[in-house]
């Protein structure tokens, strides 16, 4: 993979592109925005397809019902708000009519994590991933940059089923191609390596490339890989990976209950114990600040990966 | 169909719905006995369906949403003697393994069934998006749906019913089933519902309010509120119904919300209830 930085952007607008580009290929693709239609970057799908686009206000559960009720009359509906009012606050419509029923529905969620930054704990949910990847039927994406989120949203309306969508609210590097299909519960090898494997999802992904050539000057040979999707997981590739490092670092900016590495651990207890290591929130709220200075104080940066991969290598 | 042959229809909807929480001894009657006669005449007279050839999509017919699953026996008893699936198969409500689980649901692919249902306070939202995917294909054809009164104490309820008169959601018609009891009593004990009609009015519904266990009240009510439809506004039904209707001991109280009758009182409910399409 070449990690050259295209360009600094933000998530969320890969969501946008992406959903008006889903637009274009299937004109029953419809969306819901409940009052976040700017933060959401839903924009541009609402001024093409005026008529497919349907403004909520503040009423989440209202829109997730909705949705569902739309997605059973043969529509593709994307849901959008910030990925907490996503989540727990519509739980309970999510888990009936949404997965329990298999509907249709893809639900967009952004300003996932710390990363949203100064708006505080309120807003910035680390639990989503677990919520979500809990629910019979749901399938749960966590795309790590721009191209990726753009196509991870067309991937995930030519899909067939119940979505979650995890992305974020700060301009980070985009590397991964332009263009490149997503291939939904497939995981990116980044960089193949033969002394640890480091399973990252979301904005961590660019910090564990980061890490890469800090580590190889300490010479670990890191093996990087992109879980974007959590569910369902690549137990293929996690096992094919580990079988040839034999120890494990995930990243993820989540609680380290319910997310990557609790997914990734899973797999590992049941069909290779090995040691490993989580970089993730454990068990605290996040608070104010910006993005960097959150994700330093939270342990969730390229030093906090190096430092695991070393506490990793040395328990092999 | 005549009003005395949707009468008779609901007379054994009735008898099934006590044999069906007899015979597993679990379930709801007394809301199930109270919105018969609205489902009933939905089923048998008003809504354009097409039971043999059912389709998730409800494309080019009405389509009917349960937002109180629980009254689960009285939709299944009419789903079946409507065509939708084998009228013996209701012998396995509630039963491991059966497609009519407790509350409706999906999963197992009964035919009718839309969307799960059970949790409160979901079902308008979900009838809202079908209405107005409706609308997006240019199907002239109704979305109607049945919530109950206690249900109305939901906050979701009235993010729809805020939603739908804004935008102007006017193929759906909404009916409460109005019988004023819920599982802890009375709904002016358990939490005052109000001014019912007063609050949709000023949410912008078009309010019509009958008795809903009057066959031809209902009947009118309905074709009201078809003339009505497409008109910019959404529709309301408040069917002031008794919980238990039909069965004597099971009218005016709330005890037989979630109760299933004995060996004695079933017989004696279905003595009551007159046999006119044959039980399962």
């Amino acid at each position: 993979m070449d990690f050259t930085i295209q360009n600094n952007k933000d998530t969320r607008s890969g969501f946008g592109e992406g959903l008006l580009e889903a637009g274009r290929r299937n004109p029953k693709v419809v969306a819901f925005c409940a009052d976040l239609t700017g933060s959401l970057k839903m924009g541009d799908f609402a001024k093409e397809f005026p008529e497919r686009f349907f403004q909520t206000g503040i009423a989440e559960a209202n829109m997730i019902d909705m949705a569902a009720g739309m997605a059973l009359s043969g529509f593709v509906p994307f849901t959008g708000t910030f990925a907490a009012f996503s989540t727990g606050r519509v739980y309970d419509q999510i888990r009936q009519s949404v997965a329990y029923s298999n509907k249709n529905v893809k639900i967009a969620a952004s300003h996932a994590g710390v990363t949203l930054g100064e708006d505080g704990a309120t807003h910035q949910i680390l639990e989503d991933i677990g919520l979500m990847k809990m629910l019979p039927n749901m399938t749960v994406i966590v795309p790590c940059d721009f191209n990726q989120t753009k196509a991870a949203t067309i991937a995930a309306a030519e899909y067939d089923g119940p979505v979650y969508l995890r992305f974020g609210r700060p301009k980070v590097p985009n590397f991964t191609p332009v263009d490149e299909k997503f291939e939904i519960g497939k995981a990116q090898m980044l960089q193949e390596g033969t002394d640890v494997t480091i399973f990252a999802c979301g904005h961590l992904v660019w910090k564990a490339v980061q890490a890469l050539p800090i580590l190889k000057e300490m010479g670990i040979n890191a093996e990087l890989i992109n879980i974007h999707t959590i569910k369902p997981l690549d137990v293929e590739a996690v096992l094919k990976s580990v079988a040839k490092t034999k120890c494990v670092v995930t990243a993820e900016e989540h609680q380290r209950n319910g997310g990557l590495g609790d997914s990734i651990a899973q797999v590992l207890a049941m069909n290779n114990p090995c040691p490993m290591e989580m970089v993730a929130v454990n068990d605290v709220f996040g608070q104010s600040g910006t993005p960097d200075e959150l994700l330093k104080a939270y342990h969730l940066d390229t030093p906090d990966i190096v430092e695991a991969v070393k506490k990793v290598i040395a328990r092999k | 169909m005549t009003i005395q042959e949707l009468e008779r229809t609901a007379s054994q909807v009735r008898r099934d719905i006590i044999r069906m929480v007899h015979g597993c001894q679990s379930g709801h009657p007394g809301g199930s006995l109270g919105a018969t006669d609205i489902v009933t005449a939905l089923y048998f007279d008003q809504m354009q369906i097409d039971p043999a050839n059912f389709r998730m999509d409800g494309v080019g017919e009405d389509m009917f949403f349960l937002s109180n699953g629980h009254i689960s026996p009285m939709f299944y008893s009419i789903l079946a003697h409507r065509g939708y699936f084998p009228v013996s198969e209701l012998a396995t409500f509630r039963r491991l393994g059966t497609r009519l689980q407790g509350h409706p649901t999906t999963a197992e692919g009964l035919p009718g069934v839309r969307i799960a249902s059970g949790s409160l306070g979901q079902g308008l939202s979900v009838a809202v998006g079908a209405a107005q995917a409706k609308r997006l294909n240019g199907d002239k054809h109704l979305v109607f749906v049945l919530m109950g009164d206690g249900e109305q104490e939901e906050g979701q309820i009235w993010e729809a019913a805020m939603y739908a008169p804004a935008k102007g959601v006017d193929n759906l018609v909404a009916i409460i089933d109005y019988n004023k009891k819920q599982i802890d009593g009375s709904t002016d004990d358990v939490m005052n519902l109000g001014d019912m009609r007063a609050k949709y009015e000023a949410f912008g519904w078009d309010v019509i309010e009958i008795d809903g266990n009057n066959m031809q009240a209902i009947v009118n009510a309905l074709n009201l509120a078809r003339e009505n439809a497409h008109q910019g506004n959404p529709q309301l039904i408040l069917a002031h119904t008794e919980m238990g209707m039909g069965v004597d001991f099971m009218m005016g109280t709330h005890k037989w919300h979630g109760s299933a009758p004995n060996d004695e009182q079933a017989a004696n409910a279905l003595s009551q209830l007159e046999e006119t399409l044959g039980d399962y």
